[in-house]
């Protein structure tokens, strides 16, 4: 896997695999960790930070790859989100299988997803992301609203009791026993979540190493340019919304099972900026970062809910609400890395190099190449 | 045959007409050049013949076909490849990736590391940078990375539009010998100049511009000695 792991690790192969099967056995032991130190709660938080992953590294394919600004991707989670639901639920009393319908939903956002692409394609940059913008929030409008004449969605209710995800026969919301372990269903959850977030990883590092990859790294940079090369930049931008929306349906799908629960305030203009931050913080276009920005933006907002025990047991009383602080300090930290660091918390080497040259000779070549043409 | 022939060709920006009605051609290994003042059509023109722009009238036949409603993408595919205006290099990524995406649309590997060693012969500055990204070059690098992305396409008609424009005079001295240097190799040229001194002592043939249409079309030296062309362009 490129990038992931600092040079010296691909010098010495061992090195790579001992660092590889630490992360593999931290991976599989975090659930049961996590439950013992912090709470099954928090087991929660990190099916839910998997869940953003996959939808941080599909916007990233829209956003990071192609450099196509979309603020409505929430669209394509709200679209598969629904499909599932509407079609496994007693809300129109059809239940069918949820492994049937994961691919199918994650298909029909695909659709979407081109849907939105081919009116926007000679759109650029802030106009493509007003258009986006507008795009979400129909879907979400439509879903709000779909609950006459023929009550599809249910309206701002929401449609309830969704058919969780069933293994073998077995409903991951009912705790399981394998070899004497006690699996409850955020463990359950986890780990299918983190299964197909692997899938998702390796999907999007093939991507952006083939040649479609190549061609979405062109258009980012230079539209004409890249046409003049020989790139169908139409084909390709309409790939790279079709690519990410799948991501999305995908993730909307494991969303509305696992809550078992939808409703239209899931799926509003905050939560598509939620993503869109984490791809930014984290380093748009670089897997690993935005890996991690999804893992950060899920978790530390969480980490406030202490805040309020804790001003009871210094103060005596609650004296600033933590969801007020949420937004506050979510601010300040967005404001602290576009300052400090706007390539992203962990941007790909060559990025980083740009904003930050770490080799003064490097500098100096450069300055010395405009010298030469200067003079 | 020419390998490019153009009829009647016209462009319309909007309501503003750039390119009046225009006939050319190229032949096969032949270096034509455009001249003409700020504003005449040159880069209007040679866009329309990239498929940057749509033509309003007119036909472009390309070896033999018509090529006038082809997108760019495939006029690049059949071999027509454009180094624009201002360059165009991809800044973000670097000398290398650059070069490789010249070659984007071929799939004999060999044929491409074979090309990425020509260009890098032709442009040994190039090597030394292809692992800096494009948007830390020079102005004359710049410009010697977009002509050589444009070779490792393998195109059969270049088209430069502008190669000198922004450049020290030394940086438009050694890209000029390189493209004497290329069109030596056989290649097929057509070149945009304001340098019309430079543009025609390097090439064999010119047409001038002037408000969207050709004025006079001779060969490259006929021009040179033009006392009208010398007048307007020449400023002798």
């Amino acid at each position: 896997m490129p990038d992931l792991l600092p040079n010296r690790f691909y010098r010495d192969p061992r090195l790579a695999w001992a660092a590889y099967a630490a992360l593999a056995a931290l991976l599989l032991t975090l659930p049961f960790l996590v439950d013992a130190g912090m709470g099954r709660s928090w087991v929660r938080i990190l099916d839910f930070a998997l869940l953003y992953v996959m939808l941080a590294l599909g916007l990233n394919i829209v956003v990071g790859f192609a450099g196509l600004l979309d603020l409505g991707y929430v669209a394509f989670y709200a679209v598969g989100a629904y499909f599932y639901a509407i079609l496994a639920s007693p809300q129109l009393g059809i239940h069918l299988p949820f492994w049937a319908l994961l691919p199918l939903g994650a298909g029909v956002a695909c659709l979407f997803g081109v849907l939105l692409g081919a009116p926007t394609l000679r759109l650029r940059g802030d106009y493509l992301a007003i258009v986006t913008l507008g795009f979400g929030e129909i879907i979400r409008i439509f879903l709000n609203n779909l609950n006459a004449p023929f009550n599809l969605t249910n309206g701002p209710q929401g449609i309830n009791m969704i058919d969780p995800v069933r293994i073998a026969g077995h409903s991951l919301t009912r705790p399981i026993e394998i070899l004497g372990l006690k699996l409850p269903g955020t463990h359950t959850h986890y780990y299918l979540f983190l299964i197909l977030t692997l899938g998702v990883i390796f999907v999007a590092i093939r991507l952006q190493g083939s040649r479609i990859g190549r061609a979405w790294a062109a258009i980012r940079e230079d539209e004409v340019a890249a046409e003049a090369m020989g790139i169908n930049t139409r084909n390709m931008k309409l790939l790279a919304f079709a690519m990410g929306a799948t991501f999305g349906g995908l993730g909307g799908g494991l969303f509305a099972a696992f809550q078992g629960f939808v409703s239209p305030e899931s799926f509003t203009l905050m939560e598509s900026i939620m993503i869109l931050c984490m791809v930014v913080l984290g380093g748009m276009g670089h897997i690993p970062g935005v890996i991690l920005g999804a893992i950060l933006v899920t978790i530390l907002p969480e980490l406030l809910r202490y805040i309020g025990p804790l001003q009871e047991g210094l103060i005596g009383r609650v004296a600033v609400d933590p969801a007020d602080l949420r937004m506050l300090l979510f601010g300040v930290a967005l404001v602290a890395v576009m300052l400090f660091r706007p390539q992203g918390l962990w941007p790909s080497p060559v990025r980083a190099r740009e904003l930050h040259p770490a080799n003064p000779d490097e500098v100096r070549q450069e300055q010395e190449a405009l010298y030469d043409a200067e003079r | 045959m020419s390998l490019i022939e153009v009829e009647g060709l016209a462009v319309h920006y909007g309501g503003i007409r750039a390119v009046k009605g225009i006939d050319l051609r190229v032949e096969e290994g032949e270096v034509v050049c455009l001249i003409g003042a700020n504003g005449a059509g040159k880069t209007s023109s040679m866009r329309a013949l990239a498929g940057l722009l749509p033509a309003a009238a007119g036909t472009i036949r390309y070896a033999g076909t018509d090529i006038t409603a082809l997108p760019v993408h495939l006029r690049a595919r059949r071999g027509i490849s454009m180094v624009p205006e201002g360059r165009g290099v991809f800044p973000r990524l670097t000398v290398a990736e650059n070069l490789r995406m010249g070659a984007y649309f071929r799939t004999d590997s060999a044929g491409i590391a074979a090309d990425l060693e020509r260009v890098y012969g032709l442009f040994p500055r190039l090597r030394e940078r292809r692992a800096q990204t494009g948007g830390t070059l020079s102005g004359g690098e710049q410009q010697m990375l977009a002509i050589a992305r444009a070779l490792m396409s393998r195109p059969r008609l270049l088209l430069l539009d502008e190669p000198s424009m922004g450049l020290a005079p030394l940086a438009v001295q050694t890209i000029f010998e390189t493209i004497r240097l290329i069109a030596a190799q056989g290649m097929t040229l057509l070149l945009i100049e304001q340098n019309a001194r430079l543009a025609l002592e390097s090439s064999s043939r010119g047409y001038v511009l002037e408000g969207g249409r050709i004025v006079h079309q001779d060969d490259s030296t006929a021009l040179l000695a033009s006392p009208k062309v010398r007048a307007a362009y020449l400023g002798a």
